[in-house]
């Protein structure tokens, strides 16, 4: 016996579901049987038949599915829902065997699959298959009756698909009494085991895929969330464990130039923002300014609305001179509205997915997202949140949310796991002041951005939306009337302080010319005294040397005789009444 | 009573086998035994083997080895398996 050298490299057969052939590097073992495992409702056959339907449009190769549980009909119309138009593929590259017995069948005895394996062999041949799929065989072989015989045609299968090569796809049903330990071995057989799971968690259900075995390769071998959209079954990956986004610097307007400007510039191109508020904060409006500025720019955009028609939306934003309507006409913007309330969040999120492929928008709005994170007090759905931004961010889209949120406490934020993947956050919140309600605007976070940390008032009115400074006085901070009077009050105040100064200015004036005019006063006064002193010394000099000469005078009169001092008379008494005026001085 | 005496249709069988599998011999030789004893009056037996004409299984979506087709008299009946119940296949045989 001749023993052939093994293949170097194990080969790899993609499936075509989105995230399951990342986690497995590259899909299914090729030549080899995987064994697909779950309860009900799973999507056991979905990801069986969604592998043959990728290989027939994708690698334009034939399979064969045999069905042991429902008709090709029943199956052809379960997946119409799903864009694969099957019975197209029916007709060339995908056999479907009906190995369902007839409940009037009787049984008596051992039988064996050698008979149908031998008729797959001789169809695959024909058809040139590569894939085959067996859905639900544990059917056929509980007819059996007898575990041994069981596992033995299980393994016969096993051997057969080795020596055809073909790459196989067995399912199998769990959650059923023995099947555990029944098909147990089945796990042991088989290269490959993909496990499905379905769960309900608060009324939501969730579907999960995790790869439990991977013969000979590496895969990743945690619980994925998967998702059934129209295109088909998709894993809501983790996305990469580093974060690698490719960044720009570009700014795009927020459509609000005031925002913009406390943004320093805008939104960063590829972030994402979520707005978040009371009710009736202005939220959508926020968006729709959003949605207009993109489109204005001529960018693709997306305005994915919860439990609000679209209509509505153009309609009240019209109120406030946000025109949509015409970007709709263009094709530029596409609204998408839903319900909450329906598919589970994971099937929301893949919806949504679908959407942003099919539209290939630059700018997504999400409003509210927290319609679905309504949801997602659990950790399941904030991850399918997460996940869905991560995958918008890997788009370079980007995004603003809407959330509703009555204040920015932590654990809300937390707990929606959105905060802390949002890039920008703005709060919007009601001030209840004076039987007034008014909207503010807060920056709560911008990263990589400096913004102003001050609160705005948001107005809005019939020719626009404005952002406003708002007042602090005393502590508080002033808006609407509040404000208006705080303003009339202010521009009153600033008047009376001018006039107030203009009246000090003019006291002043007077006060400094009363001033001048005593120095005035003083001077002249000054002047006078000095001249005054001056004059005073000059009379005292002469009146001493008067006094000198008088007095030899005098002397001289008496050493005279007195005919003399009688001449004299006349001039003593001039010289008389000058010494009393000098005597009268000193 | 007397109006059922015409006479029944003959029965015809095919059965199904895959070569020399064991359960496909067992059951010629059980099919045989059961044919020869219980309708030996009158009968036909038609063997097949899948092997070699597995576009025939198709045609009469014969899915495991071995198949035993009462092809009449009508209804069409079939019992899977290698035969040894003995009254499971005749009460099969004889439905009508």
């Amino acid at each position: 016996m001749k023993i052939q050298s093994p293949h170097l490299k194990m080969t790899k057969a993609l499936t075509g579901i989105q995230g399951f052939d990342e986690i497995t590097d590259g899909g299914l073992p090729r030549g080899r049987t995987t064994l697909v495992m779950g309860g009900p409702g799973c999507g056991k056959t979905v990801f069986a038949l969604q592998s043959l339907v990728n290989s027939a449009h994708v690698n334009k190769e034939s399979s064969i599915f045999v069905a042991f549980e429902e008709s090709t009909k029943q199956i052809v119309a379960n997946a119409a829902t799903f864009g694969w138009d099957l019975p197209a593929l029916a007709k060339k590259k995908l056999f479907f065997l009906d190995a369902r017995l007839s409940p009037e069948v009787v049984k008596s005895g051992e039988f064996d699959l050698i008979g149908m394996l031998n008729v797959l062999e001789a169809k695959a041949k024909e058809i040139h298959a590569t894939r085959i799929v067996f859905d639900g065989i544990d059917v056929l072989l509980g007819l059996l009756d007898d575990p041994t015989a069981e596992r033995q045609e299980l393994y016969r299968i096993r051997d057969w698909l080795v020596q055809t090569e073909l790459t196989g796809i067995i399912t199998q049903k769990t959650g059923a009494i023995d099947a555990d330990q029944r098909y147990g071995f089945l796990q042991f057989m088989v290269d490959c085991v993909v496990v499905l799971r379905h769960q309900v968690q608060d009324g939501s259900a969730f579907r999960n895929l995790r790869v439990m075995k991977y013969r000979g390769s590496g895969f990743t071998g945690d619980e994925f969330p998967i998702s059934l959209t129209a295109e088909g079954m998709q894993l809501t990956n983790r996305g990469p464990a580093e974060l690698k986004y490719t960044v720009t610097n570009e700014r795009i307007s927020s459509g609000l130039p005031r925002l913009d400007h406390m943004l320093n510039g805008g939104y960063y191109r590829g972030s994402n923002v979520l707005i978040s508020g009371a009710p009736g904060t202005a939220k959508s409006t926020l968006s729709g300014l959003f949605a207009a500025a993109a489109c204005k720019r001529g960018e693709r955009t997306l305005y994915v609305s919860f439990d609000e028609g679209a209509a509505q939306i153009v309609r009240n934003l019209q109120s406030v001179d946000i025109h949509l309507a015409p970007h709709l006409k263009s094709g530029l913007l596409e609204m998408y509205s839903t319900r909450t309330r329906g598919p589970n969040v994971e099937d929301q999120f893949g919806a949504l997915r679908t959407k942003v492929r099919e539209h290939r928008p630059r700018c997504l709005i999400v409003d509210p997202l927290s319609a679905l994170s309504a949801k997602l007090s659990h950790l399941a759905s904030a991850d399918a949140a997460q996940q869905f931004l991560d995958f918008l961010k890997a788009e370079g889209i980007t995004v603003v949310n809407t959330s509703l949120m009555n204040g920015i406490s932590t654990d809300e934020a937390t707990a929606t796991g959105i905060s802390t993947i949002a890039d920008t956050w703005i709060h919007l919140s009601y001030v209840v002041q004076d039987g007034e309600r008014n909207r503010a605007l807060t920056i709560v976070k911008s990263r990589g951005t400096g913004h102003s940390n001050q609160v705005r008032e948001l107005t809005l009115a019939n020719d626009g939306v404005t952002l406003t400074d708002v007042f602090v006085a005393q502590g508080k901070v002033l808006m609407g009337v509040a404000r208006w009077e705080w303003e009339q009050e202010e521009l009153a105040g600033a008047k009376r302080t001018k006039v107030a100064a203009e009246l000090k200015r003019l006291q002043l004036q007077l006060s400094q010319a009363e001033a001048a005019a005593r120095l005035q006063v003083v001077q002249t006064e000054m002047e006078a005294r000095s001249a005054e002193i001056s004059v005073l010394a000059d009379a005292t000099g002469s009146a001493s040397k008067l006094l000198k000469t008088d007095r030899a005078v005098l002397r001289r009169m008496r050493h005279a005789d007195e005919d003399v001092r009688v001449a004299t008379r006349t001039g003593s008494a001039k010289n008389g009444t000058r010494k009393n005026i000098a005597a009268g001085a000193l | 009573m007397a109006k059922l005496h015409k006479k029944p249709p003959r029965l015809r069988l095919r059965l199904y086998i895959a070569g020399h599998a064991p359960n496909s011999v067992r059951a010629i030789a059980n099919c045989r035994a059961i044919c020869d004893e219980h309708f030996a009056s009158g009968h036909e037996l038609e063997i097949v083997d899948l092997l070699e004409h597995p576009k025939r299984a198709v045609a009469d979506g014969v899915i495991v080895t071995p198949t035993l087709i009462k092809l009449l008299p009508l209804p069409v009946q079939r019992v899977i398996g290698s035969l040894s119940d003995t009254n499971q296949v005749l009460q099969a045989l004889s439905s009508r």
